[in-house]
């Protein structure tokens, strides 16, 4: 115990020392901070910096809604006419609320059950959830039509009983489901890690139900995180196009979401119409964007105060 | 301390709790909705066309008139659905379960693969509508760039070195596999048979090939949206279609000394219209391209149609007269030239070797 607390002092006494004030001849000499490049060389990397992200990522997004502009208000709200376009755009909403709810229910489950017990196979489990991030989202699509299509594994018990997953909307939910799956279980593990189990113990203890305590003391403890982790899940949701593609079809007003319908315009040398469906998908972007900073401006405090116990 | 076993008791008494909520949720998760594809109301009727890459706007037009001449006859609105994509992929896709009622696909061979793979065709598919079941031909051309800047006259012009030729993947898409055979066809007939020298120009045609697109459309958009190639070989009227959309004075369309009668046709597929009750309807469809209001369409939408005394003149007089071989007379027909040349290890094989083709 004391020999801890001398070590500390002395430590303390020696940061002191090297990054305190002594006198030097009576003038304080202030310590240099510890990355000090020159004015150019940092001119150069935010120059550097800022000049990638507005080739990469600003321009192109102005040149989306300058394109769906081109001709004017009317052109862009008439692209939108289109019943096609109408039937893309609610295909996506749809797919969207059926996958992120469900995603959000089995990234809790696996975030839980990873972070609060231990078990044979944990860390197959952690590599399982990482799986759709690392695996091609083409790949992802095919594994669906291998298995629910007419010539796949299930095809045969599929078509006698009248029912149709891939080229048809649960197909596009699957694929969804599957690609977006790692982002909210993701978000939450490393905080319910953190967090340890110590709460709910507390709250077991003082005689709480399992869902009592899941409610009033877990979920309260990670809601930010969780949030965050649906809004990201939610934008590739609806942004995918790979995985969908080989599962659609492409059968429009029937399986073609919005990011498929903006090729398919695009092809059609229909190209107003084509960046106005696209300006809606950035739109959604930029709104996931800042509802995300905002998150993270709560988020950060939310996760502090935790760190505080 | 005793701490290991204070937490063995804690673990317990949480695992018991939480299990019981863990399975719960899992449960709700797993109710899946197995809903089907939306079904129309119940007068209502609706049809999936499947159909090859180039032909969105032609059928764009015939589905308009069709939906219009239906309403009128049976009092029955039909709305008809869309599909398209290179012509093999779009095969495809309807092998491992795409509902389609209709398909019109760039070429006999992809239907006959849905008929050998998936029976929902019967193999004499062909011999069911007049014309080997295709309703309008259409042949290869080559689109070059305004003026013919690097003077590419005939299919020996684009083995030249230097010269970019942009194409589809002759793996995917339909247009591409007519592409490929149209030179081969073009090389034998100066040859005189010579299928070594053949070999040769194709390869040399395909070494000169940066990118290969799934699809005659996504080739299209390769060579004049993004400006990528010297030549693109396309459909008539892919090519046509081009100098409509960005302007005659942006390319022309250079007709080679041989070229190869490509014949798109449609079908029905019997297994889908007898499990949704479509067949009439879906015969109708298929009729109707007969028709002389549809030739007239087909027409104007540069393909030649097989009636050409009811197209426009004005849309007939676009077309020039070149020489077509056939698929039957130069290949001996699609089964042999689709085992012989496309499939896995076939000549195309043997004589692209891509860096990575994107797309």
């Amino acid at each position: 115990m004391s020999d801890r607390a001398t070590t500390e002092h002395a430590v303390l006494k020696s940061t002191d020392d090297a990054s305190g004030v002594p006198s030097h001849g009576g003038r304080p000499v202030w310590p240099r901070p510890t990355i000090d490049e020159a004015p150019l060389t940092k001119a150069i990397l935010v120059v550097l910096a800022v000049g990638f992200l507005a080739l990469f990522i600003v321009l192109p997004l102005i040149a989306v809604f300058a394109e769906a502009f081109r001709r004017g208000l009317d052109h862009y709200l008439e692209s939108f006419a289109d019943p096609d376009t109408q039937a893309a755009i609610r295909l996506t909403l749809m797919v969207a609320a059926i996958a992120v709810p469900l995603n959000l229910v089995f990234g809790i489950c696996a975030a839980w059950a990873i972070a609060k017990f231990d078990f044979h196979g944990k860390s197959l489990l952690i590599t399982l959830i990482d799986l759709p991030f690392s695996v091609s989202p083409v790949v992802s699509g095919l594994v669906f039509v291998l298995l629910f299509g007419a010539q796949g594994l299930f095809g045969k018990w599929l078509a006698a009983h009248d029912l149709q997953i891939v080229f048809a909307v649960p197909g596009i939910v699957l694929a969804t489901v599957f690609v977006t799956f790692p982002f909210v279980a993701r978000e939450l593990i490393p905080l319910m890690q953190e967090q340890g189990t110590s709460e709910e113990e507390a709250a077991l203890t003082l005689g709480a139900s399992g869902l009592r305590t899941f409610l009033t003391v877990t979920l309260p403890n990670v809601k930010w995180a969780l949030l965050y982790g649906v809004l990201l899940c939610n934008a590739r949701a609806m942004g995918e196009f790979g995985a969908v593609s080989v599962v659609s079809g492409h059968v429009r007003g029937l399986t073609n979401t919005m990011p498929l319908h903006v090729e398919i315009l695009y092809n059609e040398y229909n190209f107003v119409a084509a960046f106005a469906v696209a300006s809606i998908l950035a739109g959604l972007a930029l709104l996931t964007l800042m509802a995300k900073s905002v998150l993270e401006w709560r988020y950060g405090d939310a996760l502090a105060r935790t760190r505080l116990y | 301390m005793g701490k290991g076993d204070e937490m063995t008791i804690r673990r317990t008494l949480l695992q018991r709790r939480h299990a019981c909520l863990f399975a719960l949720a899992i449960a709700v998760g797993a109710g899946l909705p197995f809903a089907g594809p939306t079904g129309a109301q119940a007068q209502d009727v609706t049809l999936v066309n499947v159909s090859y890459d180039p032909t969105r706007e032609l059928y764009r037009a015939i589905n308009d008139a069709f939906a219009k001449e239906w309403q009128a006859k049976h009092g029955q609105k039909v709305t008809i659905r869309a599909s398209h994509g290179g012509s093999g992929r779009q095969a495809r896709a309807v092998i491992d379960g795409l509902d389609a009622d209709v398909v019109t696909l760039a070429l006999a061979g992809d239907i006959d693969a849905i008929a050998r793979e998936s029976k929902k065709l019967p193999a004499d598919w062909q011999t069911r509508l007049p014309n080997n079941s295709s309703p309008y031909t259409s042949t290869i051309v080559l689109l070059v760039r305004k003026g013919n800047p690097k003077g590419i006259k005939d299919w020996d012009d684009l083995a030249k070195p230097g010269i970019q030729v942009i194409t589809p993947n002759p793996k995917t898409s339909g247009g591409a596999r007519w592409n490929y055979l149209a030179a081969w066809a073009f090389e034998l007939d100066r040859s005189k048979g010579d299928v070594g020298k053949a070999k040769d120009l194709v390869g040399a045609i395909y070494r000169n090939v940066p990118v290969l697109d799934t699809g005659a459309r996504g080739s299209t958009t390769t060579f004049v949206q993004r400006g990528l190639g010297d030549v693109l070989i396309a459909w008539e009227n892919e090519g046509f279609l081009a100098q409509q959309e960005f302007g005659a004075d942006k390319f022309d369309i250079v007709y080679p000394s041989l070229s190869i009668l490509a014949e798109p046709p449609v079908s029905l597929v019997d297994q889908v219209v007898d499990k949704r009750g479509t067949r009439a309807v879906a015969q109708a469809y298929l009729d109707f391209l007969y028709t002389p209001a549809a030739q007239r369409i087909i027409a104007a939408n540069f393909y030649r149609p097989s009636k050409p005394e009811h197209a426009a003149p004005e849309d007939l007089a676009r077309f020039q007269k070149v020489k077509l071989v056939t698929i039957d007379e130069a290949f001996g027909g699609w089964t042999k030239a689709q085992a012989e040349h496309f499939s896995d290890g076939g000549v195309f094989d043997q004589i692209y070797k891509p860096g990575t083709p994107s797309r």
